[in-house]
């Protein structure tokens, strides 16, 4: 009850800027962050594109072909060390899958608010059958472990064969399982 | 950083899989066919007193596990495709089921990530309400995850406390929200309902009982040789490869590593609230059993904080559009620390009222990955007690 | 005259004719003697499908102690077991599986379906690898509503299940 005047004041100008408009966001770009972007546009030039840098938050698009060197750069040159997430992103319309790796740090103090949103795309197919099409990635999993079951979920929910992956076999869903991968947006579910 | 995995890690999971490209869509467990005279495949789960809602398929030399090959996605619900139908109000019900006994820490990071879509700035009462119900929430996860524990390692005394304790914690939910488990309270800009009268009091009170009682779970479990011999030097998890393997939560920090989403990245007022992570450095069954109990003590402590800096008045929640939408193009990834660990909320708008696509990073599914790693070389009789001290929800992991 | 009736072709009818007479004579209070003593010692399968499963966990629990009324914490093997109480949701992957564990169980047995997933679907109506309620796959005895039911709805469905069992007709008594 006695703190509460002097603390949040300072507390919420922090938060504010993250949600407010883009202009002015575009201004106070954070500088820690601004740092990461840059060094890993220093090393790959205009192989990878910005997407964008937020508070925390570095989002990197990278094409399919240089996401691994990319990972690798990330890991040894930059310190990250585990995947916290691998989220696929069904993009019919560019006819493309996007994977979307979230890196993170434990071994790196200064990183551990941090999080590098490393995003490649696959191409993708009107009728996909999954392992046999050219819906394909580079695993990372020789250079992060940690994303080993999260690509076998990505493989049967998104069909995205990662190769060199040594265990592409199914997941989550029932052996039975003959659709196509259920969180492609073409995949509709009933009553809907 | 040592680019090179380490040998365990790689036969662990050479040894189950084959290598024909033909095999990539056989279910799991077809592929254990490489067995010898001497190796025996047993399947356990998902109707077993030690597996939960999900399967193991375990192959043993005697009396010693050689490889285990988990088969998770017996409630896997497709709570991302549900998700993508519903408009960012009605996707909290079922967005907190998958820890129907942890719902406002799952609830939490969805919340958060809404809230930056949409840019709304939440009351300062309303940040302290939800720290309250969210440590509350990991004691009541907590208690049920060590009844769970008691019952895996045949201490039918561990299954009987923790059970009967957490009614208190329960009690203080169901006064503070109205359901006893699925409270469905955060919502973006807020919580639904203020606190009721008098509840200051009574949180008080029953929290400093709860804690007064946990202590005494040291003299009946973890003072008691049976456990520690059954737990110690079992499941060793290294520092190298927990980092290596991405592990989170209690295990994370039962490794030596200190990483507690509360302190890192404090969300809400989490930073200023005087938060004590657990590190412990054995990494093995028993230090990833006592870290949780330890963070209930932490977290009655964070609870009284919040007691006391809460104003005490003011709105708990600011009024929403009738069907919020983002703001074109947005992307937002937010991460709380939930009872298993970080939990993650990765949400993709495109200007609708739904969310285009929304991927839950849970904790559970991100400790499986050291399953199979921690278990080649046990012994059998200690699979459930490495199992179960990975802090695992089977429903969460399947989502 | 009972003499003439009874010759060797007409035997086995006879027998039949006892069974029956026997059966009316003692069935019904063996058979109750019988359901009286199945009620108060219903062993539920252990065997969680989904998040119900914590308030079953929770009606073990000593505020609510479940084990009062004769239904015994789910342990051990399915063998000895007469009770499915199915705690939730039921996926596609786990309707093969549950039902095989029916089979396995000796008879009598029965079935509570706990939660609105266990009826109907409940929230995960229109997911595509959720069964909309267990009756398709197995013989439901009670429904116990609540999305999840609280301990006491669930106390309270075992109550009418071992109601039902009293009035049911207990087999091969003779």
């Amino acid at each position: 009850m006695s703190s509460d005047s002097n603390k949040p004041v300072e507390e919420k100008p922090e938060t504010k800027p993250v949600v407010k408009k883009p202009e002015e966001k575009s201004v106070e770009l954070p500088k820690f962050e601004k740092d990461i972007s840059d060094k890993i546009v220093e090393k790959f030039g205009d192989k990878v594109e910005v997407a964008f840098v937020k508070k925390d938050r570095v989002g990197i698009n990278v094409s399919r072909e240089n996401v691994h060197d990319v990972a690798e750069f990330i890991r040894d040159g930059l310190n990250y060390d585990h995947v916290e997430s691998v989220s696929g992103v069904d993009y019919p319309q560019d006819n493309e899958i996007a994977v979307v790796y979230h890196i993170g740090s434990y071994s790196d103090p200064t990183l551990a608010r941090q999080l590098l949103v490393l995003s490649t795309r696959a191409q993708r197919e009107e009728n996909p059958i999954p392992g046999n099409d050219a819906t394909r990635l580079p695993t990372l999993r020789d250079i992060f472990y940690s994303v080993e079951f999260h690509e076998r979920e990505i493989f049967e929910m998104f069909g995205v064969y990662f190769e060199g992956h040594p265990d592409n076999r199914r997941l989550l869903l029932p052996e039975d399982w003959a659709d196509i991968p259920p969180l492609r947006k073409d995949f509709a579910i009933k009553g809907r | 950083m040592t680019t090179e995995l380490p040998a365990d890690i790689q036969s662990s999971s050479s040894e189950i899989q084959t290598d024909k490209p033909s095999s990539n869509w056989l279910p799991p467990g077809l592929a254990l066919q490489k067995v010898d005279e001497r190796i025996m495949t047993l399947n356990v789960g998902p109707q077993h007193p030690g597996s939960g809602h999900m399967r193991l398929i375990v192959q043993i030399d005697g009396d010693y596990i050689v490889a285990c090959d988990p088969d998770p996605g017996y409630v896997h619900r497709g709570e991302e495709k549900m998700a993508e139908y519903r408009n960012y109000i009605t996707n909290i019900p079922h967005l907190e089921r998958p820890v129907i006994h942890d719902s406002c820490n799952m609830l939490y990071p969805y919340v958060l990530g809404v809230e930056e879509l949409l840019g709304i700035e939440v009351p300062e009462r309303a940040k302290y309400v939800r720290v309250i119900a969210a440590e509350l929430n990991r004691c009541i996860y907590i208690m049920y995850w060590l009844a769970i524990y008691g019952i895996f390692l045949g201490h039918s005394t561990m299954f009987m406390w923790p059970t009967g304790d957490r009614e208190l914690l329960i009690d203080l939910m169901e006064k503070m929200t109205g359901a006893r488990v699925t409270h469905s309270h955060f919502i973006p800009g807020g919580v639904r309902n203020d606190l009721p009268a008098n509840f200051e009091e009574v949180c008080l009170r029953q929290v400093n009982y709860f804690e007064k009682r946990i202590k005494e779970y040291a003299a009946v479990f973890y003072d008691n040789p049976i456990l520690i011999s059954r737990t110690q030097n079992t499941g060793v998890l290294s520092r190298q490869d927990a980092i290596r393997l991405g592990v989170t939560g209690s295990v994370l920090r039962a490794s030596g590593i200190d990483f507690d989403v509360r302190k890192k990245e404090p969300y809400d007022v989490y930073d200023e609230l005087d938060i004590q992570s657990i590190v412990m450095t054995e990494g093995d069954a028993y230090a990833r059993s006592k870290i949780p109990w330890l963070d209930m003590m932490d977290s009655c402590n964070i609870i009284r904080q919040a007691l006391q800096k809460m104003p005490k008045s003011g709105s708990v929640r600011v009024k929403l559009k009738p069907n919020p939408k983002g703001k074109g193009l947005d992307t937002v990834y937010k991460r709380v620390e939930s009872g298993r660990g970080s939990l993650g909320c990765y949400i993709v708008s495109d200007g609708k009222p739904e969310p285009y696509r929304l991927k839950l990073s849970v904790p559970s599914f991100r400790n499986l990955i050291a399953l199979p790693y921690l278990l080649k070389g046990e012994k059998l009789g200690n699979m459930p007690s490495v199992y179960w001290s990975l802090n695992y929800w089977p429903v969460e992991a399947d989502r | 005259m009972l003499k003439d009736l009874l010759t060797p072709e007409t035997a086995n009818v006879f027998v039949g004719k006892l069974g029956d007479i026997l059966e009316k004579a003692i069935g019904k209070p063996l058979g109750y003697a019988i359901n009286w003593g199945r009620i108060w010692s219903l062993w539920p399968v252990h065997i969680e499908t989904a998040c119900c499963s914590v308030e079953f966990g929770a009606a073990s629990s000593p505020r609510y102690d479940i084990e009062r009324f004769g239904i015994i914490e789910a342990f051990g093997s399915l063998r000895q077991c007469d009770l499915v109480v199915v705690q939730g949701t039921i996926t596609r992957k786990m309707a093969p599986r549950l039902r095989l564990v029916y089979d396995q169980m000796p008879e009598p047995k029965y079935v509570i379906a706990m939660g609105a997933c266990a009826i109907t679907g409940g929230l995960y109506f229109d997911s595509y690898n959720v069964l909309p309620g267990i009756d398709g796959i197995l013989p439901v005895d009670v429904y116990v509503p609540g999305c999840p039911p609280r301990p006491e709805t669930l106390i309270q469905g075992c109550l009418l299940l071992q109601e039902k069992i009293k009035r049911m007709k207990a087999r091969t008594i003779v």
